[in-house]
């Protein structure tokens, strides 16, 4: 894991390829992206690159991993790059990390290498340092799978000369870059996420390890078994930013995560189809996220929402911040209002909206 | 307020770096490789970026290596000029040597290479320890690569011991680290037990279970060195940005605060985010005796959970709070219940305040009392 293109990632992964190839194990490389750069590119030598797929879409090649052929292959240890990319429409898998997943469920070992910044649950946290919405990104959940994570680190300096070098792209994609994460400050603050990143992984294995070991001792390692983190689910926009924001905190916490949505029939029915588009998206997104979702009944939001949580011992309630400024507080209808008004005796949450500020 | 408005090229950057430089050209860089255990490959990430330094046509000299050093980096230490270290007194001692900083400073190359910062000197050199010696290369002009591992940092050792039963008397100031101009951690994982005897199994997973508590405090440290760096460069240049790279926390309380709640959660995320605590409390004109003594209890504890604790002024305590927290940072805020009731509840509490106004930070509302 690093935090910028160019901190060295490929060139690590491949040197650790090396290293199990002349350990003796059967070490092929499934998907390498050059970007022409001399010193990466050296360290695949003597490495057997399964050739790319060919994959045509709307009248333009597109090359992808060829998963089938790395599965018939079976070598023991696959090395991929770009863990986080989509790939072209019409691939039997819409996600690198899901051939990853395919490579792994036949019994193949991966190396692969992804940013910091395509990390699902820190999304707003990179839009608001960097200017940036990412698209590909990858669930917590799936990252958290990796046997080990390993952080590749660079300071922002040294990345800096490297660009101005023409070492990590040409000269036209390098002014590009340095437009949106390549200035300096964002640099160092997507650095300093993913070594908090890296330092959270650490710890979250060396929890499972004593976890196994002494299965008893679970008491002892942590006061986390008691939070439970419920999530309101409405078709405001910003529902994504509450979902991703639960999700990391229950998973920092050990807590287990709910998502409902409320309705008065109790399904997604009776909706205009906008709202119900957007809540089935909303809802989808969850699941996506390994959080448990639910469509409750009732025709008043706030109280079904509140009576749910006390029935099932939630310990947090998450919401979205209340649309607009409203004048008199104590008779908003807003969800968010009436959650506060009538769950004086449950921790509220109210999510922040983490933008980018005007730069 | 001054924001970054126009576009950069590599060339603004550096240009920038250079000037930045050049107000303290008479003083050399100190860049810091940092890992958690020996064998993680900082020598070697050292030498080599010393090699690549060279081969750019950098005038670089080593001027200490380990005495014991990894077979592959037998090879790029062969290509560069090594200026030996000083054997003191006789020979036998096996520790008696010192990095021989008069040679270096004549010698003076543009980069020096001192691989393993804890080391005291024999009695009777120019420093005490070793990291003094490099301050004073840094202060000759001499720019500094150098190495060293998490548990020779002194106000580590505490930590450090606790995890691994041992003790180190060598260790350099965490704010020699700090003030290093660039550091970078050498990151890997720690390397698996092997097959062996049930008793030999455990053994190894206990040393690896050492071995990640290390390296868990390693990525930390070096997280805030880079966040300090941040907040650093964010004043330097009057960028008001908030990043919310580190999670900080402000607990808010007042003298009926359902403080135990509020305090218990606000631990458990600090330490599960390796987050920053803070306790702030708006001091209030009149209030009784009782509501003092019981303020002056939350302080306490406070204190004594290790937060960082704040009493502030101001007439408006929903403004003062927010003011406080931006200039802090703070991306959650823990505040209580409203308590108001009947017609006052319907102006708006404080706490409206904090939550309409709160932007970029998450308000988290507590329940007041175990009522």
């Amino acid at each position: 894991m690093g935090y910028a293109a160019g901190v060295g990632k490929t060139y690590k992964m491949l040197e650790e390829a090396q290293d199990l190839k002349a350990a003796g194990l059967d070490v092929v490389v499934g998907y390498f992206e050059p970007h022409g750069r001399k010193d990466t590119i050296a360290r695949t030598e003597g490495l057997e690159i399964v050739p790319r797929r060919r994959v045509t879409y709307r009248e333009s090649v597109f090359e992808e991993m060829d998963t089938e052929a790395i599965l018939e292959r079976r070598p023991q240890v696959c090395a991929v790059d770009e863990f986080p990319h989509t790939n072209v429409p019409g691939s039997q898998r819409s996600k690198r990390w899901e051939d990853v997943e395919a490579l792994l469920t036949a019994g193949i070992d991966v190396l692969t290498t992804m940013n910091i910044q395509h990390l699902e649950s820190l999304n707003d946290q990179v839009w608001q340092i960097s200017g940036v919405r990412v698209r590909e990104t990858i669930p917590d959940w799936v990252v958290q799978q990796a046997h080990e994570v390993v952080l590749v680190d660079l300071t922002p300096r040294a990345l800096l000369n490297r660009i101005q070098r023409g070492v990590v792209y040409d000269r036209a994609k390098a002014e590009k870059a340095l437009e949106n994460f390549f200035r300096e400050h964002t640099l160092v603050a997507l650095r300093e996420l993913a070594l908090r990143q890296a330092a959270h992984e650490v710890e979250q294995r060396l929890e499972d390890g004593e976890t196994k070991a002494a299965p008893a001792a679970g008491d002892a390692a942590g006061a986390h078994q008691h939070h439970k983190i419920l999530v309101l689910v409405t078709a405001s926009p910003k529902t994504a930013m509450v979902l991703r924001r639960a999700k990391r905190v229950s998973d920092f916490l050990g807590a287990e995560c709910f998502a409902v949505a409320v309705q008065p029939s109790g399904d997604l029915s009776g909706l205009p189809e906008t709202d119900r588009e957007a809540l089935e998206r909303h809802l989808n997104f969850a699941r996506n996220l390994h959080i448990e979702t639910r469509i409750l009944e009732g025709d008043d939001a706030a109280a079904t929402l509140v009576e749910f949580a006390r029935r099932n011992q939630v310990t947090q309630i998450f919401l979205t911040r209340p649309q607009g400024k409203v004048w008199l507080p104590a008779l908003s209808r807003d969800p968010a209002q009436r959650v506060i008004r009538l769950a004086k005796d449950m921790q509220i949450v109210i999510v922040s909206d983490r933008e980018p500020m005007a730069r | 307020m001054p924001t970054e408005q126009r576009r950069k090229t590599p060339e603004d950057f550096l240009r920038e770096c250079q000037a930045e430089e050049e107000e303290s050209s008479h003083k050399g860089r100190l860049k810091i490789f940092l890992g958690y255990a020996s064998g993680v490959g900082k020598s070697f990430r050292m030498l080599d970026e010393a090699r690549r330094r060279r081969e750019r046509g950098q005038d670089v000299v080593v001027g200490a290596i380990q005495p014991q050093v990894p077979q592959e980096v037998a090879p790029i230490l062969g290509k560069l000029e090594v200026v030996p270290l000083k054997v003191v007194g006789s020979a036998t001692a096996g520790d008696a040597t010192a990095i021989d900083v008069d040679t270096l400073i004549a010698r003076h190359p543009a980069v020096c290479v001192i691989d393993g910062l804890a080391y005291d000197n024999p009695p009777g050199q120019r420093n005490r320890t070793r990291w003094e010696d490099v301050r004073d290369l840094l202060s000759a002009g001499i720019h500094v690569i150098a190495s060293i591992n998490i548990q020779y940092i002194s106000e580590l050792t505490d930590q450090v011991s606790a995890i691994t039963g041992k003790h180190v008397n060598q260790t350099v100031p965490l704010s020699f680290i700090q003030g290093a101009d660039e550091i970078e951690i050498v990151d890997a994982p720690p390397i698996e037990p092997m097959e062996r005897s049930p008793d030999e199994q455990l053994q190894a997973r206990k040393y690896e279970e050492r071995l990640s508590k290390l390296r868990e405090l390693a990525l930390v440290v070096t997280a805030d060195v880079v966040d300090c760096q941040l907040t650093e460069y964010l004043e330097r240049h009057g960028i008001p940005q908030q990043f919310g790279a580190h999670e900080r926390i402000l607990v808010c309380i007042t003298p009926r605060a359902n403080m135990q709640e509020m305090m218990s959660t606000a631990q458990t995320v600090a330490r599960r985010f390796h987050g920053d605590l803070i306790v702030a409390y708006v001091r209030q004109a009149q209030i009784s005796a009782a509501d003092q003594s019981a303020l002056d209890l939350k302080l306490a504890i406070a204190n004594a959970a290790g937060a960082h604790v704040e009493v502030l002024e101001g007439g408006d305590p929903a403004e003062v709070l927010l003011q406080f927290a931006r200039s802090k940072g703070v991306t959650q805020l823990y505040v209580g219940h409203s308590q108001r009731t009947g017609l006052a509840r319907l102006k708006g509490s404080p706490l409206d305040r904090l939550i309409w106004e709160g932007h970029g930070m998450d308000v988290c509302v507590f329940p007041q009392s175990n009522a």
